[in-house]
């Protein structure tokens, strides 16, 4: 099971997490059960003036910013076919 | 649904690097915005990386507070304008401003046929169309251009939808008409009829109409040491994901001076209301409208000068906290901050609070000062508001409050305007015109749902909604 981490730090919410929140409750078929979304506090990947990256996610620990709904599943549907081609 | 959109990404980064820069004091980085936004080899959304710059040019000189259409010389030096900031003794009013670069000059409203048409036997687009407009011709129905009204009766009966209503998404957006187009195609608003809603803006996918910001001004006021309040809109507790406490704790910390809620406003708005309401409907008047939704207000007075006497002379909550504030500080700045445009219009309009600020730009002001609202310690405001006030933010919430101030048995019965649009102007004019409505109090919200909805924010509105909701419960 792959888990998506969904920054919810102020940056990440006002650049666009706050959109981001749905996909937990409307993944895609073929994700479902495959895929576990959370949310969780400030990630500090914003700091320093890296906030143009935000909405930062995670996905098993890897880091995608400037994340969008297909953005994220793009990368959700690679990680699942480099796992069972 | 506020769907994540690249348009609104792109505005609030630029709101926060702007604010960054004056908030570090270097406002030779201005210049420097559009250049680390689109800098050269990385991809450009669009015809060039320069058309881009020059576009992000102008953003920034709107996130200072400046009108593009008033630009006299193209080489002036964005930290120049920055640098004028401080001489302004004005808020930009009105506030809109148009990116005649990003404009893209899309077609006007249209119902069109496309060439899945086949033809058919049934014909319904030619049957419902109530002006004639539909026919076939060589084997495809055709609209002629003069006599459709762009109905979309056709569209609807189409068996193929093979008849499409293309929409123009500022002009649609517009409750009142007032947003056209000039002769080359490009979007014009008519000042005289714009109600400050803030729609169009929120509306179009090129970000081409923008509002003067003022958050330069707060940013820069604040900088210098005086004392800046912050006047905090009730929707902001469903828009920020936030406790409360800890959104205040921020205010704080990002240099406000106090925090005087909204909501403790509302509170006193709800409590003179209903004496107003008692008052009138004693000398005989049939009904009274709401008055805290400033483009409600600009509607009454641009469109429906036949219901200005039924619209309760009670200040807004924003005006009654600002009162609150002035009272306590007589020389402080005080800053309202909600999700309302046109706000704006009412604190220049009276004169007090001194600014306006969106969540967005509060949002970018955070961002700018690296303040994570969550890891902020509570605090509480100088006045707080009750649940009652707080629920102002929600449609219904202006109704129940005053309500409550008001006797159990034989109360006045509310009836809630939940949104402006063209069929509920239509609605208001005949309240107008007839000297009745089915309420004897009736709140009007420009945006559906209430403040909690409003054009500025980054929240989706149902879930701002549910937050208040939640938090006015207890």
């Amino acid at each position: 099971m792959l888990h998506l981490q969904i920054c919810q730090g102020t940056t990440c919410y006002v650049m666009g997490a706050a959109q981001l929140a749905s996909l937990a409750a409307q993944l895609p078929e073929d994700l479902r059960g495959r895929v576990r979304v959370t949310g969780c506090r400030c990630l500090g990947l914003c700091r320093d003036g890296a906030f143009g990256g935000a909405p930062y996610v995670t996905i098993d620990g890897e880091v995608l910013a400037a994340a969008t709904i297909d953005s994220i599943l793009a990368a959700l549907r690679a990680r699942l076919q480099e796992a069972h081609p | 649904m506020r769907l994540h959109n690249e348009s609104d990404r792109v505005k609030r980064e630029v709101l926060a690097r702007v604010a960054r820069a004056l908030f570090a004091e270097k406002p030779e980085a201005l210049d420097r915005i559009p250049l680390q936004m689109r800098p050269k080899g990385q991809p450009f959304s669009r015809c060039c990386l320069y058309k881009d710059r020059a576009a992000l040019r102008y953003r920034v000189m709107a996130a200072l507070g400046f009108r593009g259409e008033d630009e006299t010389d193209e080489l002036r030096p964005l930290a120049a304008y920055a640098a004028a900031v401080p001489t302004r003794t004005r808020n930009p009013e009105p506030f809109i401003s148009i990116l005649t670069e990003g404009c893209s000059a899309c077609l006007e409203s249209q119902t069109t046929v496309t060439n899945l048409c086949r033809s058919c036997l049934a014909r319904p687009c030619v049957g419902n169309c109530p002006k004639q407009a539909v026919h076939v011709k060589n084997g495809r129905a055709e609209i002629d251009r003069e006599r459709c009204v762009n109905c979309g009766l056709c569209a609807k009966a189409c068996a193929f939808h093979a008849i499409v209503q293309v929409p123009l998404a500022c002009a649609d957006a517009c409750p009142v008409d007032a947003v056209g187009k000039t002769a080359d195609g490009l979007v014009a608003i008519d000042h005289g009829k714009c109600i400050r809603c803030g729609r169009c803006q929120a509306a179009c996918p090129f970000g081409a109409i923008m509002a003067c910001s003022q958050m330069a001004d707060v940013i820069l006021k604040i900088k210098r040491g005086r004392r800046v309040i912050a006047l905090p809109a009730p929707a902001l507790a469903g828009i920020f994901p936030n406790d409360p406490a800890k959104l205040t704790g921020a205010l704080l910390k990002l240099g406000f001076a106090a925090v005087y809620d909204v909501a403790a406003g509302a509170d006193e708005t709800a409590r003179r209301e209903a004496a107003e309401l008692t008052e009138r409907l004693r000398a005989g008047a049939a009904f009274m409208t709401t008055s805290c939704c400033p483009a409600w207000a600009e509607t009454v007075r641009r469109h429906l000068p036949g219901l200005a006497g039924y619209v309760s002379h009670t200040p807004s909550p924003m005006r009654l906290a600002a009162e609150m504030a002035r009272a306590d500080h007589p020389d402080a700045v005080l800053v309202f901050i909600g999700p309302c445009a046109a706000k704006r219009t009412e604190a220049t309009f009276y004169g007090d609070p001194d600014h306006v600020l969106t969540a967005e730009e509060l949002g970018a002001m955070l961002i700018a000062a690296d303040i994570d609202v969550d890891a902020c310690d509570p605090a509480a405001p100088t006045r707080a508001g009750s649940r009652a006030g707080l629920r102002f933010a929600v449609s219904g919430g202006v109704a129940a409050a005053v309500g409550a101030h008001l006797p159990d048995s034989g109360a006045p019965k509310p009836y809630v305007i939940s949104g402006l649009s063209p069929k509920t102007i239509r609605l208001l004019a005949t309240f107008a015109k007839t000297g009745k409505a089915p309420g004897q109090l009736v709140e009007v919200m420009c945006c559906e749902g209430g403040c909690a909805a409003g054009p500025c924010s980054f929240e989706e509105p149902a879930r701002a909604a549910a937050r208040i909701t939640a938090q006015a419960a207890g």
